[in-house]
């Protein structure tokens, strides 16, 4: 097999792939008012992973990284079961969430909720679950 | 304003109609990658109209996502028709 030249996929991918991280990151904080969350925003983070994947391999990125997304996504379903749970140890019914509006020194007034927590659970085991989707179907023989 | 709007929509559906036909009856690969791809700038398209139409600035997030699944997954489908799979296990 020739050797691949992608030069114009891998500049490309460099720029894009920071791009689309910020991007997913600006979806998983928009979740509470605008359309977004912590489902999408990991996806998103997922398809950005799925770029680096496509335009290097798997093996230099999984280097890289130096996560396991097996643990990443079990990771994330606890954090998301914990404030579940973490809600009924304070009396209250399973996944009851609070907010409250504090002071923030740069932010100014800022309503902060405790759904977040749960968010970023979600994001984390989205973005284990399809990242090791995609590598294990992308691993298994060339 | 309202009738060029619509008229748009309707002109868009047309032309979705014709991809479509494309995907379907297209004789290689490329061309259903590539009526795959402008599927992708349609919706975009209607989704951006739509935006007009009801006067909110709520799913300008819905366009770039689909902007960035649409750019990925064309890329994976040129990669998978150059080589024969899409993802390398470890670059040579």
């Amino acid at each position: 097999m020739k050797k691949s030249n992608d030069v114009i996929l891998r500049t490309v991918a460099k720029v894009a792939s920071v791009i689309i991280f910020t991007f997913a990151i600006n979806l998983f904080f928009s979740g509470h008012h605008n359309p977004g969350g912590g489902f999408i925003g990991g996806l998103a983070f997922a398809a950005g992973l799925t770029l680096l994947f496509l335009s290097y391999d798997i093996a230099s990125v999984y280097n890289n990284s130096m996560l396991d997304f097996k643990v990443l996504g079990a990771v994330g379903v606890l954090i998301a079961v914990l404030t579940g749970v973490a809600a009924m140890v304070l009396g209250k019914s399973f996944l009851t969430h609070n907010v409250a509006r504090i002071n923030l020194p740069l932010f100014g007034a800022t309503q902060l909720a405790t759904s977040v927590i749960f968010d970023i659970g979600v994001a984390l085991a989205v973005i284990g679950t399809a990242v090791t989707i995609i590598m294990s179907i992308g691993n298994d023989r060339q | 304003m309202e009738a060029i709007l619509k008229l748009s929509l309707l002109l868009i559906v047309l032309s979705i109609l014709a991809t479509v036909f494309r995907l379907v009856r297209g004789p290689s690969v490329p061309d259903r990658v590539q009526a795959l791809d402008m599927l992708g700038f349609l919706i975009i398209s209607t989704t951006a109209i739509f935006t007009i139409f009801i006067r909110s600035t709520a799913f300008f997030e819905v366009i770039l996502l689909i902007g960035i699944l649409s750019f990925i997954s064309t890329v994976a489908f040129a990669r998978f028709i150059e080589r024969g799979y899409a993802i390398d296990r470890k670059s040579d």
